[in-house]
């Protein structure tokens, strides 16, 4: 485990070095959330029917567009190959680095996404399932977005294509995170919902960072 | 001399692949594999047209017609058997992909090459026939029911691991990727096939493929059985001109760089 904590260290001390370029991923989230009342009007019953699709379709996209540097930057530079030959296992070390990228992805925008709920006129009953909902699923999008980056590693055009294998995948994730907030709104139970989020989140931690690893393996044959 | 060159070096290349006998093993030979493929494809060919010309007969003709969709439901023989093989093609990347990564049988990438657009046009089939029947009985085009959507994903999931095997320069490396994602995006299939258990929605559940009896007449069951072995015979055709294709492909780009080294 000593590796792991290693990994992890090094990719926050990274982010936090290159100073506000790991919080990119945030501010994007928050202002393409705000775009969406310039573009369809400000009416606030509108927002609130649509506000927790919304939230959850910029988490994902926001999740994206810090993945592609997840792995190409120590790929490039050499890094990745010396993770690999080390003792510690890829796998674990994938996983690691699915927790650094979470950590600087996932955990802030569920930490703003209240803020967002307020502008976008959420109704305060869903709130904190909202925020539930985005700490239970957003290691389930680092998890399945790590798989594509791995298998990008080195490949042209690689930012295009994320979108094209990841968004794909992402679909189960949107649907039962953005049903439990619309639950928890409507005045229903969300708990089968968050259940269902859960699982997929075990999923993906049970056999993301296995495949990544493979792909990474590969990548650098 | 120089082609004996080219020659040789794809002898090297299968016989490394070709240790000992075995009916998978001596495919692993592209030559014979192109004999047996060459051979196969008329005969499969000529089954496809037959099976077509009955199931269409059928189908079309000499089939009853629904007590509730009237002829509309002739357009199930169509878009079933699309659905089917759009799982099947699925299925095959996804073994294919296994088949490359453990066993490294030279013939899995060309068969998930050869499958992958064949099967996305086969998932397309199965989306454009489903709206064609959908706008009549259930009066829309399109709903996002869980069979339809899932059935998306795998329409984006084909279109996803084209794109991946054509973004690498080294098609070592484009063949174990997409090989990965074959694997991967086969999550989808139980969703497909269970989506219609377990979410209660417009998209009817399954009356073929359950225990017991077929909940579906047979003088329906024919034509769409015939349609059914006519778009697997399609399908396997498709494969193999495919693979052949990719295989002579692979076998112009050695000759060809043997014969540039020669040169130099």
């Amino acid at each position: 485990m000593n590796g792991f904590f290693a990994v992890l260290g090094r990719d926050l001390a990274i982010a936090r070095r290159e100073g506000g370029e790991a919080l990119l991923a945030v501010i994007f989230f928050i202002l393409g959330t705000v775009l969406f009342p310039l573009g369809v009007g400000p009416d606030p019953q509108l927002l609130a029917a649509v506000a927790a699709g919304l939230i959850w379709v910029m988490a994902l996209l926001a999740t994206l567009l810090a993945l592609d540097r997840l792995f190409q930057a120590d790929w490039r530079d050499g890094a990745l190959e010396l993770m690999a030959i080390s003792p510690e296992s890829l796998t674990v070390i994938v996983a690691a680095k699915c927790l650094a990228h979470w950590l600087l992805t996932g955990l802030p925008m569920a930490v703003a996404a209240p803020l967002m709920a307020l502008l976008l006129n959420l109704p305060p009953d869903g709130w904190l399932t909202l925020v539930a909902a985005l700490l239970l699923g957003g290691p389930a999008l680092s998890l399945i977005g790590a798989v594509c980056a791995a298998l990008l590693v080195g490949a042209r055009r690689g930012g295009v294509l994320m979108t094209l294998l990841a968004l794909p995948l992402y679909i189960p994730t949107l649907i039962f995170g953005a049903g439990a907030v619309e639950a928890a709104v409507g005045g229903f139970d969300a708990s089968a919902h968050l259940a269902l989020l859960g699982a997929t989140t075990l999923a993906a931690m049970a056999l993301c960072p296995w495949a990544a690893a493979a792909a990474l393996r590969h990548a650098m044959e | 001399m120089r082609w004996n060159r080219g020659e040789a070096i794809l002898a090297d290349a299968t016989a490394t692949a070709n240790p000992s006998g075995g009916f998978w093993h001596r495919l692993a030979n592209p030559a014979r594999f192109q004999r047996l493929a060459g051979w196969l494809t008329p005969w499969l060919a000529a089954a496809a047209v037959g099976l077509f010309a009955a199931g269409l007969y059928f189908g079309l003709y000499a089939s009853p017609i629904d007590y509730q969709q009237k002829d509309n439901v002739r357009i199930m023989y169509v878009h079933v058997p699309a659905a089917w093989l759009a799982m099947m093609s699925y299925s095959t990347l996804a073994i294919a992909g296994f088949v490359l990564l453990v066993w490294r049988h030279p013939l899995a990438d060309v068969a998930g090459v050869a499958a992958a657009p064949v099967g996305a046009a086969f998932t397309f089939l199965a989306l454009v026939t489903g709206a064609i029947w959908g706008q009549p009985t259930w009066g829309t085009w399109w709903v996002w029911d869980a069979r339809l959507t899932s059935v998306l994903i795998l329409f984006f999931l084909f279109l996803g691991y084209i794109a991946l095997r054509n973004a690498f320069d080294e098609p070592e490396r484009a063949a174990k990727a997409a090989a990965i994602l074959g694997l991967v995006g086969a999550v989808n299939l139980p969703i497909i096939k269970f989506s219609v258990d377990w979410w209660n929605t417009l998209h009817q559940p399954a009356s073929v493929t359950r225990l017991g009896t077929p909940a579906i007449d047979p003088a329906m069951l024919r034509p769409l059985m015939l349609m059914a072995g006519a778009y697997m015979c399609l399908f396997t055709v498709l494969v193999l001109v495919r693979m052949r294709l990719e295989l002579t492909r692979r076998r112009i780009d050695a000759l060809q760089s043997a014969r540039a080294g020669a040169i130099e």
